[in-house]
């Protein structure tokens, strides 16, 4: 696959050389004189100022380096002398002697025009989109105080596609492209781009189909980074709220480790504050009769895959040769459908390992129900996710029984946010409160699933000790964490030197999964999260807007949890030791194979490119 | 301003002379700068339409440190009204291949491509047989240059450079943000010469008769002479080579069917020339530059239609990726419906003109840019026309 913008990256390389040579340019914007260096945008040299020009296209996650400037949607004009048109600040670069003025009335004038313009090509629903309140689009006309329209010319109309996890209004695209840039560039899953010509171009999958029939992944990440409410989630909140107040049935819910460090955004708390307690209590004052911690399942997770990694390298060592390795994790959803779309060649190497998610949805409707009494059908198990993948992972045919999904819904963080909000649920004054036993319990190591190194670091911990029979020295592993997109480590298995792999985005885990299908993979074990920073940056979480400060919070949020656990590590989790004694027998054992275990399938051939 | 009288000239299509193989021996034994030179000297202007000075965007392209570059043609000849690039191609390629293996022996580029509009794809076989047998010829020359040939998709935005790279690379069509310009990365983001098709061929001719030669034709503004196609109301429609630098009267007098009311110079993206303007308005890079086409339009014509259609032309054609062109192309055109429906006042019409002039200042590329050019000059002149 040719990627147009992975080629840019030699463009990018080559302006980066030109730059090297720190040149420095002295530039008027405004009337204020200012010096920097070669190569920054007008856009940027004006922030440095305090002058903040706006912009709808453009999209940056800072220091990752995720950007989009197509310099398309002509918000950023400004104006610099001797120069006959308008140039956009986000792409032109400053020059010396440059004289630019970012708010005069011809700038203005053009501004207010292309805003215009947009909107003349947008519906007037804000009161119902599900948008409202996080639209860019709609802050710059608030910010433009535009009160009229000029022009009434037509409004593209087009369908909606509706698939499990994303939801296509594409009447409300206004062509930024930030999702294509995403789901190329940065996923390289290449299934979202600009079709059509002229007034009719929009961002669609190949000719036009739905997205449920395309190689998507539903990793949400196109969601996260829309302006608009063009890409949205599926909303299930009427549904479990109907669960809710249904006597017949009981309501168990689970909530992933991301979702405690992002889910008090929502509420105006400062990025990275811990809201363990009070989700937990919120969930209970929603009228959920148990609220679980999908952290405990992740404690399983690691029972099952750590021992599974443990498994093969010891067949390795033997010299067994039918042994894959490295061993892939595969708790990501988003990660778990790329492979089955991308690398179906390779569906073995992944660990067969459920995800959290639902391994809980297996263990609740077996186990617990078995333990209070209730019939499979008359649990629902509801999950809250900082991920639109787990939308679609809960309908997958092998998570059911008799069609009776082990997960019945999964939320995303934003939807319980609105859910809160709709039961007039004061977040932010709520007592601390304590997940129900006996799916409640978790350790450290559990909680650091949520950002990308976690699932490894937590793996790590167990099967060193189960490994060597010897107590970690120390638990924090430094080499493991971090947002650098692909990363590697050696930990020292008492002299067995076991190396690891992480990478997070999916464009970064082809590289790894390149390396393996060459023979040249040098790793044990790696870890792969489909979104960037992990769980942390998924695409159900509160809207970051581009702040990659938000991000690096809720990482060191997580870690913070971490810490603070009486329990660090997985197979310590009583609760834990406890499900095996009673329920499962052992890891890997015939009981775990049946509920823990799953296979992954070739999907090539389910993508339909014409009816 | 300085006019020359109308004067048809036959250099372009000229075939007694035309021994191209002793064009690029004389040439290829000269230092490449002052080839360079020479073009600059000449003042030969791009003839696409733009008119940026040749020997300019080879020396720019020449000075950059660069092991690849390339030499691009732009035949992708989509203007409405414009037809001469076929003609060229079809009658005297060579004179094009020639021109296109001097610029890289100028520039240092060892590729070269044609990229050829896809409706003229009936030209693909024959033109490729005859590259086959140039590139032969020069290998045995020792000139290190090919050249090849890739077709479009119809798309009207791909003859707009960046587009057309981005198209020549496998994506979709869409202009690139400038700067970069091609000189410095164009095709593969490498340093790149993209000329018109007739540009190369006059190249060919400099190096043949040298540059004075060249600037015994046209205007100092407008050096040489350049093919027009010809089209509309008139009796002899077709491809003629004329002098640089003529009045619009003259053009008409010799063209048109005696009841011109307006000639579109510059094609759907030029302006619109009424009758009183005629004797005022000189052809060339001084007056109204343009790329070859001029329509000429009598009294039985509407100039609701005229516009109308282009503005249906634009919106079509637009890429979609800038809103000002993405939707403005299309709000002009319901605006002129609107009106002419009584659905909104004339008055509109003002406010349209200024989404045309906000258009030309912040769209991305030419497209976008040179709307205003028909709209304005159209609703300016033939305002009751738009309105009733």
């Amino acid at each position: 696959m040719r990627l147009k913008y992975a080629d840019n990256v030699i463009f990018r390389n080559y302006l980066k050389d030109q730059a090297k040579n720190m040149e420095q340019i002295a530039l008027t914007i405004d009337n204020k004189k200012l010096t920097v260096e070669k190569g920054v945008t007008i856009l940027q040299a004006a922030r440095t100022i305090g002058i903040e020009i706006p912009t709808l296209c453009y999209f940056n996650l800072g220091d990752l380096q995720i950007e989009n400037k197509p310099g398309g949607c002509r918000i950023c004009v400004v104006e610099i002398e001797g120069r006959k048109n308008l140039a956009p600040a986000c792409v032109t670069e400053c020059a010396t002697g440059m004289v630019v003025h970012t708010h005069n009335i011809r700038v203005l004038n053009a501004r207010r025009t292309v805003l215009e313009l947009i909107l003349s090509d947008h519906p007037f629903d804000c009161l119902v989109c599900s948008k409202s309140g996080e639209c860019e689009l709609q802050s710059l006309a608030q910010k433009f105080g535009i009160r009229e329209i000029h022009y009434q010319g037509e409004k593209s109309v087009y369908r909606k596609d509706t698939s499990p996890a994303i939801i296509r209004d594409i009447d409300k695209c206004i062509m930024c492209r930030r999702c294509e840039m995403m789901c190329n560039d940065f996923q390289t899953c290449g299934v979202l781009s600009a079709i059509n010509r002229g007034f009719q171009s929009v961002v669609a999958p190949a000719f036009e189909m739905n997205l449920d029939h395309s190689t998507c992944t539903y990793c949400g990440q196109c969601v996260s980074v829309c302006p608009t409410g063009a890409l949205t989630e599926q909303d299930h909140t009427r549904s479990v709220l109907n669960a809710l107040a249904d006597p017949t049935k009981t309501v168990v819910v689970q909530t992933a480790p991301a979702v405690r460090a992002a889910l008090g955004e929502a509420f105006g708390l400062p990025a990275g504050s811990l809201v363990t307690g009070k989700m937990v209590a919120a969930l209970r004052q929603l009228g959920f009769d148990y609220v679980f911690d999908t952290d405990f399942a992740a404690d399983l997770t690691i029972m099952e895959e750590g021992s599974e990694l443990l498994d093969r390298l010891t067949r390795h060592l033997k010299g067994d040769p039918h042994v894959k390795l490295p061993i892939l994790t595969s708790c990501c959803p988003g990660w778990v459908n790329f492979f089955e779309h991308h690398f179906p060649e390779m569906i073995d190497i992944p660990s067969t390992a459920k995800s959290p998610q639902q391994m809980f949805g297996a263990v609740a409707k077996t186990y617990l129900a078995d333990k209070i009494g209730l019939k499979r059908k008359d649990l629902v198990v509801v999950s809250i996710m900082p991920c639109l993948a787990k939308k679609y992972e809960c309908t997958r045919e092998e998570f059911s029984s008799d069609g009776n999904p082990d997960v019945d819904y999964a939320l995303s963080t934003r939807e319980l946010a609105n859910l809160i909000k709709q039961a007039n649920i004061g977040f932010t004054s709520l007592e601390d409160e304590n997940f129900d036993d006996p799916m409640g319990e978790s350790s450290g190591a559990a909680v650091i699933f949520g950002t990308t190194g976690g699932v490894i670091e937590a793996a790590v911990r167990t099967a060193y000790e189960l490994h060597t029979g010897k107590e970690l020295p120390k638990l924090d592993f430094e080499e493991l964490r971090g947002l650098e997109f692909v990363r590697s480590a050696t930990v020292d298995f008492d002299g067995l030197p076991i190396r690891i792999g992480i990478a997070h985005g999916l464009g970064n885990a082809r590289k790894l999964l390149e390396e393996i299908k060459a023979g040249r993979s040098r790793y044990h074990a790696i870890e792969i999260m489909a979104c960037p920073g992990g769980c942390i940056g998924g695409g159900g979480q509160p809207y970051t807007h581009g702040d990659i400060n938000i991000l690096k919070a809720r990482q060191k949020a997580i870690y913070e949890e971490d810490k603070r656990k009486p329990l660090r590590k997985s197979h310590e989790n009583p609760s834990i030791q406890r499900l095996y004694e009673e329920f499962l027998g052992t890891p890997l054992g015939e009981m775990s194979h049946h509920l823990l275990h799953t296979h992954y399938f070739d999907k090539t051939g389910e993508v339909i490119i014409s009816e | 301003m300085e006019k020359r009288n109308l004067k048809k000239v036959d250099i372009i299509f000229d075939i007694s002379e035309c021994d191209y193989l002793a064009v690029l021996d004389k040439t290829i034994l000269r230092d490449p700068d002052e080839v360079i030179l020479d073009i600059i000297d000449s003042g030969l202007k791009g003839r696409g339409g733009a008119g940026f000075p040749t020997g300019l965007k080879w020396k720019f392209t020449k000075n950059e440190d660069s092991e690849i570059k390339y030499v691009i043609c732009n035949a992708d000849e989509g203007e409405p009204g414009t037809f001469k690039d076929r003609e060229i191609l079809d009658r005297v390629p060579e004179k094009v291949f020639t021109g296109m293996a001097i610029c890289g022996f100028c520039i240092g580029a060892k590729e070269g491509y044609i990229y050829l509009r896809g409706e003229y794809n009936f030209l693909l076989e024959e033109l490729k047989m005859k590259i086959d047998l140039f590139n032969k010829q020069i290998r045995e020359k020792g000139l290190e240059f090919t050249i090849g040939i890739r077709s479009g998709s119809g798309a009207y935005i791909c003859g707009e450079e960046s587009a057309l790279f981005e198209s020549m690379e496998g994506y979709r069509g869409e202009p690139r943000n400038k700067p970069p310009y091609p000189t410095v990365a164009g095709y593969n983001w490498k340093p790149t010469v993209i000329n018109n098709v007739e540009t190369l061929v006059y190249v060919s001719m400099i190096c043949r008769l040298g540059p004075d030669k060249f600037k015994e034709l046209g205007t100092k503004d407008s050096r040489g002479s350049k093919v027009f196609s010809v089209s509309g109301d008139t009796p002899s429609a077709g491809i003629f080579e004329l002098e640089l630098g003529m009045p619009l009267n003259e053009f008409v007098e010799e063209f048109g069917d005696g009841d011109t009311k307006a000639v579109q110079v510059g094609g759907a993206s030029g302006h619109c020339v009424p009758r009183k303007q005629f004797n005022e308005t000189i052809i060339g890079f001084e007056g109204i530059p343009t790329g070859g086409s001029m329509m000429i339009f009598n009294s039985s014509r509407s100039m609701y239609n005229v516009l109308h259609d282009y503005l249906e032309f634009f919106t079509e054609e637009s890429c979609g990726q800038c809103t000002p062109c993405r939707v403005g192309c299309q709000q002009l055109l319901k605006g002129i419906e609107a009106v002419k429906k009584g659905e909104r006042k004339p008055a509109y019409l003002e406010e349209l003109k200024k989404l045309a002039l906000t258009m030309k200042v912040a769209a991305k590329c030419g497209l976008g840019q040179s709307v205003a050019n028909p709209f304005n000059s159209i609703i300016d002149n033939f305002r009751e026309e738009i309105i009733y």
